[in-house]
């Protein structure tokens, strides 16, 4: 037989807006189990890229490969069913609802098959879940206030803890530590290593130490192309890559 | 009368419609792309325009002063309006319609107590025939239809060469913006929202003595402006000129051939349909 | 550490679904004792009353939660009145298979309108809720040798009685008139409350509140809005086929704008995203106009001036409220 496919793999992915060109016909894979950072300067293309693979936003061409299957034209709710989390760089929660309520909608989403489905539940277990959830990311919530008068720190566990309950098998992060304090950062890296094996995670990152402690693999893009790949230590001396982030 | 008779009458009538709806619409455009708000009572402006035409003309006796007194009581209406209403909610979309929805039954209502259910003529302070080949034509409506050019002519000079325009087009591309640079915004608003009022009451004082002043004709006027604006585009006031005339000419060929009712059913559904299509012509730039 | 806050919250909750269920259904007994008590007139209002209320908890499920504001409402309440009016007035239909035909109906308009209306938000979808319902209202008089256009048709004497097993009921008559009314109000709160509380309600509120994010957890976002409009649909064509066959009248006015600003305005009143509010609004908006209307021709001008007063006393305007009200989870 062949060899084995990548989790995922991108071929010539672009995305224009209007004039602009964002990301330049990218091909890229992710292998199973690994934990990769993409790195780059702000205007990157970085964001839209990883959008484009959780399918937020359409692809102007090219083609998103997922566990050997084409999703190209998969929406995004359906990606998620087939194992695909995303957290956005700015928070995003229910900030009106309970910290339960945001779990416990991650997890209704996988115990229920079909959106009518839905309607049939069984709480005891949902509760279960929520509760194993928010185990894994060591969060206690205060008390059921309104999701978003929680500390920033914590709305970023909270999404954590939400995309994790999808037990998605490919986990997007875009820029997690952003705005966290140097404990929560560490906490953070501490959460990622412990469920890779299970999840593979592709994350986005400015924070050098994270991505060089963290990450397996690494991939470097400046204006919409990906410049590098490598170890973090092939990264680190890379010339130009140290010519157009590394050394500014 | 011959097939090319009909046409030509259908296509007269709908350059003069064309005309007056493109006024009507042009306050509505306006409204929109300075204040980015919806005004339902839109139509209400211009049948007080109507109403207070009628209200003047029969108390001086001449068609004149109404011409000038009209539109500027419908400008005083919708200063207060503004001033008591919209600026208090701060022009947010939707509660805006809610409250413009309010105003146009406050308004309606307060000319069904006031001048009664009646459609009341007011004549035509000049009158002369236009004889063509199939028809003679009433000479007023052609001064209509001129007067509406001229007036939108004076708008657009409005908008591009004084600093009023300066302003509503720099309040249009960023409200903050202009404040920083020292636009008196506030004022800005109210003065795009009478302005607004003024061009629809225009159109409704020219219309009376050709259709009558009547307290539920807002309604028409406010879909036809509605189509002109979704169909032209908000924000590009020549879009809404082309497209205005564009309606007239359709609905003045279509009401010669068809009911007007089936006409008004064709054009609520090419409204939804072009908004539903083409949601980035309308409001768009809300959105993305 | 978790489990003491969750254990805490789920008896909390279970106590706060008592008591939501109770007060709904405590409203419920109320107006079944109230017609022992009220004189004819008000009698006969309160029945009119508690059919316009079913069709504002109809709309207020889409408004209250999905934020999804229509003014398109009346083509399906009217969707259901001519589906059901009209199997009565020309196929001789009985009131059961008459209300089914009517639901069937505003159910049919419900999937079309809102496949098409909701790739849209907002403005636009206020908009183009309007523009569908105004070409429905006109097509209401464009075909008036059927439906009898601004006449309308009266149904008197056309409707035959409603046999229920043993029971032979006239619905011509008041009692009859009350007590229908109250079981579809009754029916139309269960399925409200039901729906908002279902785990598919949980995600409308989700859908409200953050869209990309439900859509980003896996929620077709768009099923479920259209599952909720078609709900809502149905609910306002349920009011419609039962008003109708209540008070023997299907007419254009019905189906007119106005007929879609006041589900608006009686859920404005009432309160936004609750259940028992719409018949606090529509009750208070129904004797107002019909008082008014004594006195003047002009009595929209109250409609006018409370959607006016209103939306000026929620100072972060209508959509603000809704999200403060919301999780209270009050009736």
């Amino acid at each position: 037989m062949g060899p084995v496919s990548p989790l995922l793999e991108t071929v010539n992915l672009e995305k224009w807006f209007g004039g602009l060109r964002a990301v330049h016909s990218v091909d890229f894979r992710l292998e199973r189990g690994e934990i990769r950072a993409i790195i780059g300067p702000n205007g990157a293309g970085k964001t839209t890229f990883v959008s484009m693979i959780c399918g937020r936003i359409p692809p102007t061409s090219g083609r998103v490969i997922f566990k050997g299957r084409e999703i190209t034209r998969v929406p995004a709710h359906a990606r998620v069913g087939l194992g695909i989390a995303y957290t956005f760089q700015l928070v995003s929660i229910f900030r009106n609802l309970t910290v339960y309520e945001n779990v416990a909608l991650a997890v209704q989403r996988r115990l229920v098959r079909h959106s009518l489905d839905a309607i049939k539940d069984n709480p005891r277990a949902l509760t279960a879940e929520v509760e194993g959830a928010l185990a894994e990311v060591e969060f206690s919530p205060p008390d059921d206030r309104p999701a978003g008068t929680l500390a920033h720190g914590h709305q970023r566990l909270l999404e954590v803890a939400m995309a994790l309950a999808l037990h998605p098998e490919l986990l997007i992060l875009d820029e997690p530590t952003q705005g966290l304090a140097p404990e929560e950062i560490a906490g953070l890296g501490a959460l990622i290593r412990r469920i890779t094996g299970n999840v593979t995670v592709l994350l986005i990152e400015h924070n050098m130490e994270v991505v060089l402690g963290l990450s397996q693999r690494v991939t470097v893009m400046n204006w919409g192309d990906i410049i590098a790949e490598g170890t973090p230590q092939e990264i680190e001396a890379n010339p130009e890559v140290q010519r157009v982030y590394l050394g500014q | 009368m011959s097939f090319t008779g009909h046409l030509f009458l259908g296509l007269l009538e709908g350059g003069v419609s064309g005309l007056v709806i493109a006024l009507t619409a042009m306050g509505l455009s306006l409204v929109f792309g300075v204040m980015r708000i919806v005004n339902v009572a839109h139509g209400e402006f211009f049948m007080l325009g109507a109403v207070f035409a009628w209200y003047f003309s029969s108390l001086t006796g001449s068609f004149y002063p109404a011409l000038v007194a009209a539109p500027i009581s419908v400008a005083l209406v919708a200063l207060l309006a503004d001033r008591f209403i919209l600026r208090p909610i701060r022009y947010a979309p939707e509660p805006t319609i809610v409250a413009t929805i309010g105003l146009l039954y406050i308004l309606q209502q307060l000319v069904l107590t006031f001048y009664g259910p009646y459609a009341r003529p007011v004549a035509a302070p000049i009158y002369f025939r236009v004889d063509f080949p199939w028809f003679g034509y009433s000479g007023y409506k052609l001064v209509v239809a001129a007067l509406a050019a001229l007036l939108l002519a004076a708008l657009w000079l409005v908008v591009t060469r004084t600093r009023l325009g300066l302003y509503m087009r720099a309040t249009q591309q960023d409200r903050e913006i202009a404040q920083a640079f020292g636009v008196p915004t506030e004022r800005v608003y109210a003065a795009a929202f009478a302005l607004g009022a003024v061009l629809a009451a225009i159109a409704g004082v020219l219309i009376v003595p050709v259709q009558q002043a009547h307290y539920l004709m807002g309604l028409d006027a406010l879909l036809l402006s509605f189509m002109a604006v979704i169909i032209g585009g908000v924000g590009s006031l020549t879009g809404t000129l082309v497209a205005a005339l564009f309606i007239g000419l359709i609905d003045g060929v279509m009401s010669v051939f068809f009911t007007p009712t089936l006409a008004k059913i064709v054009a609520s559904l090419l409204v939804a349909f072009v908004l539903v299509l083409k949601p980035m012509g309308l409001f768009g730039e809300d959105r993305l | 550490m978790t489990v003491r806050v969750q254990s805490g919250e789920g008896a909390a909750l279970a106590h706060a679904n008592r008591l939501v269920w109770g007060v709904h259904l405590a409203v419920a007994a109320l107006l079944l004792l109230l017609q022992f008590v009220l004189p004819p007139f008000h009698h006969g209002m309160l029945a009119r009353i508690m059919v316009l209320a079913s069709y504002a908890i109809g709309y207020n499920l889409l408004l209250g939660y999905t934020g999804l504001m229509s003014l398109g409402h009346a083509m399906f309440f009217a969707a259901g009145m001519y589906g059901t009016g009209l199997t009565v007035y020309y196929l001789g239909f009985g009131a059961l298979p008459a209300i089914v035909t009517g639901l069937l109906a505003s159910i049919a308009v419900a999937l079309v309108i809102g496949w098409i209306t909701l790739r849209t938000t907002g403005v636009s979808f206020l908009i183009v809720t309007m523009m569908f319902a105004q070409a429905f209202f006109l097509a209401t008089l464009y075909f008036n040798r059927i439906t009898g256009g601004d006449q309308g048709l009266v149904l008197a004497g056309r409707l035959p009685p409603l046999h229920l097993g043993p029971l032979t009921l006239n619905l011509a008559q008041p009692g009859v008139k009350y007590n229908v009314a109250l079981v579809v109000f009754t029916a139309c709160v269960l399925l409200g409350l039901w729906l908002v509380r279902s785990p598919a309600g949980r995600v409308l509120v989700a859908i409200r509140e953050n869209e990309e994010r439900a859509r980003l957890i896996g929620y077709n976002t768009f099923h479920y809005k259209w599952l909720t409009l078609t709900i809502s649909g149905a609910v306002s064509g349920l009011a419609g086929s039962t008003y109708t066959l209540l008070f023997s009248y299907l007419g254009s006015s019905f189906a007119s704008i106005l007929y879609s600003i006041y589900p608006l305005l009686w859920t404005l009143v009432g309160g936004v995203g609750t259940i028992i509010g719409p018949l606090v609004g529509a009750t208070m908006m129904t004797y107002v106009v019909d008082i008014t209307s004594g006195y003047t021709t002009a009595y929209l001008i109250v409609v006018g001036a409370a959607l006016v007063i209103l939306i000026m006393r929620f100072p972060q305007g209508i959509m603000g409220a809704v999200r403060a009200r919301w999780p209270q989870w009050v009736p």
